[in-house]
């Protein structure tokens, strides 16, 4: 097992230019507002002092380049810069709304796998049945809807029409965080089913016509011990990468829902400062997501290399 | 909601999907036509805004404010007193032009990108699919939100920002479409003929991979109009009171508990667009596919 992880060490050599691409986007966005940056985030009426000083907390005064190792050096130390608005450092703000963002993309991730496990099965044990026309059905029409949409939807429906589930908020303990995660969960797993049902019922129906199945099946193996013990593990292998690869963008997409539930995370944060013009919060949060970005490609490769006992990622010709 | 990158992996389905295909007059094409006649008429419905909307979309009319369906207001009327049908039908006219036009920037310069980086390869390559891994990392509101942000809400930051996130796929398809091309016979025997790069790949390579980013294109202007109706609901999109589907739910939505259809309908609206869109381009890629003539 251990020795198919070697690939991990250069993997993650690997991704060290994106990261640093990453940060070089991130640190040249300050760059693109227009005019001079401190002027341009404090707005035009503030007083010179403290464009001074802001301009000396952004290092706007030296050459682009040392900004930039500064920004660096910043980074490794977790200095993220101070929130203009809060007056408290940009890495404490994020400390509170990253549980709250994971959280959510867990649970909707829970949620998709629950719905889009027996769907896709549904949909590839028949493939061109009504059942599984109703299934593209529902994938086409999970696709077509803007996803903050669909949870103004589900509030209208299991919020107000009937009162299952609060209409909005983070609630007040921990064990009232799941009850009021569900809502926003289930709006992103909706919108995540399509992208894995997809995936997930085009490898079933590979893996249903292999010579494996047909091994299995002739020696009496049916319905669900089939499906768990020879289908599913195998249809899985190219789904992991679908939601990995997808797993960013789902991030994106938490960042609006956050806001349709009025959620404290990542996505309330970003939004909220970007109405505030709190650029330093504003690139702390795009920051933070691009990195985890990377981090998740790493992780996929993991689990898909764990999953897979061919797939052997340390090769050179898949470096 | 769909993604850049589960668009790529449908995108490569569906050309596979195209290969065995058998051959189909284009009118029996069930979902072209599907699309063309749901796109065509939404398309209609934008241009003929001035002379089928029964009101103004602006004006404001404070008495009438919040009135429930009636034959005068056919699905009643917003916290100022505008007629919801008018907005919806002017804002058919912002969405599905921001929409089409924002796929523009990024088609030309992501095919131009991907194909340069496709036909000579090399560092060249190298260099490019770098730069096209770091901007994958930045997930697209993410980076659409920032970009509108430091350029300030409005038409033109939605161009720039959608532009500056979806080029790196079309370069992605283009360079794809390029590696194979450029071992075809028909390029070899053109550079034999002594035409320049530029030549054969304006000429010989550009219209034979063309096809397959334009169809690309296709399910790309659906994700712009969510992006745009999502900016719209943050309330960083179009500027109100300018008619637009995503501000419309945003007004809706605090209306939830007493008229709910307020929030409702654009978003039907924009689902039926989205179908319309995405059957049209599943409808062209196999008319357009190449493979097809075989």
């Amino acid at each position: 097992m251990l020795h198919r992880l070697r690939f991990i060490p250069g993997r993650l050599v690997q991704s060290i230019p994106v990261a640093f691409g990453v940060t070089l986007i991130v640190f040249f966005m300050a760059r693109l507002l227009p005019g001079n940056a401190a002027l341009a985030i404090l707005g035009q009426q503030a007083n010179a002092a403290s464009v001074a000083a802001l301009s000396k907390q952004l290092g706007l005064n030296q050459p682009l380049w040392e900004q930039y190792f500064l920004f660096i050096g910043r980074l490794f130390q977790g200095n993220l810069g101070t929130s203009l608005t809060y007056q408290i450092p940009v890495s404490e703000l994020l400390s509170q709304a990253i549980p709250v963002t994971l959280s959510l993309l867990g649970l909707a991730l829970l949620l998709a796998l629950v719905i889009s496990v027996p769907l896709a099965a549904l949909a590839a044990f028949r493939p061109g049945s009504p059942r599984d026309l109703g299934v593209r059905a529902f994938t086409l029409l999970g696709q077509g809807m803007p996803q903050f949409w669909l949870g103004i939807m589900l509030i209208l429906l299991l919020a107000i029409g009937v009162p299952l589930f609060p209409v909005g908020g983070y609630g007040n303990s921990p064990a009232d965080h799941p009850y009021y995660l569900f809502l926003p969960s289930l709006t992103l797993a909706i919108a995540m089913c399509p992208t894995i049902i997809r995936s997930l019922r085009s490898s079933m129906i590979d893996v249903l016509g292999s010579d494996y199945v047909g091994t299995a099946r002739s020696k009496g193996s049916y319905g669900a011990a089939l499906f768990r013990g020879h289908v599913l593990r195998n249809a899985a292998i190219p789904t992991v990468s679908v939601i990995g690869v997808n797993l960013g963008f789902l991030v994106g997409g938490s960042l609006v829902i956050e806001k349709v539930f009025a959620l404290p995370g990542l996505g309330s944060i970003m939004i909220n400062a970007i109405f505030t013009r709190d650029f330093p919060t504003v690139q702390g949060v795009t920051l933070f997501v691009a990195l985890f970005v990377v981090v998740v490609g790493i992780l996929t490769d993991v689990v898909y290399t764990m999953l897979d006992p061919r797939v052997d990622l340390s090769g050179k010709e898949n470096a | 909601m769909t993604t850049p990158t589960a668009m790529l992996v449908a995108h490569k389905e569906r050309r596979r999907a195209t290969r065995t295909r058998s051959i189909k007059a284009w009118y029996r094409n069930g979902s072209l036509m599907a699309g063309m006649i749901i796109t065509g008429l939404l398309v209609l419905v934008a241009v003929l805004a001035p002379v089928i909307a029964p009101y103004s979309p602006i004006t404001q009319h404070l008495t009438d404010a919040l009135q429930p369906t009636s034959p005068a207001h056919w699905l009643g009327t917003d916290k100022y007193g505008r007629d919801v049908l008018s907005r919806l039908i002017w804002g058919a006219q912002v969405d599905l032009r921001v929409g089409f036009l924002a796929v523009l920037i990024p088609f030309v310069i992501g095919s131009i990108l991907g194909g340069i980086a496709g036909y000579f390869g090399g560092w060249l390559d190298t260099v490019l699919m770098r730069i096209v891994d770091i901007f994958f990392a930045f997930p697209f509101y993410v980076m659409v939100i920032v970009l509108v942000f430091i350029f300030g809400s409005g038409e033109f930051s939605i161009y720039i920002a959608i532009a500056a996130v979806s080029w790196v796929s079309y370069a992605k398809i283009v360079r794809g479409e390029v590696l194979i091309a450029k071992k075809q016979d028909y390029v070899v025997a053109a550079r034999l003929g002594g035409m320049s790069h530029a030549r054969i790949l304006v000429r010989h390579i550009g219209p034979n991979v063309l096809s397959q980013a334009i169809i690309y294109g296709m399910s790309d202007i659906v994700m712009d109009i969510m992006a745009i109706v999502t900016l719209g609901y943050l309330g960083l999109g179009i500027a109100p009171p300018t008619a637009e589907w995503g501000s419309m739910i945003n007004d809706g939505q605090e209306f939830i508990t007493t008229h709910w259809q307020q929030a409702t309908i654009p978003g039907l609206v924009v689902v039926v667009t989205s179908l319309g869109l995405s059957w049209l381009g599943d409808g062209l890629s196999d008319l357009l596919s190449p493979e097809r003539r075989k």
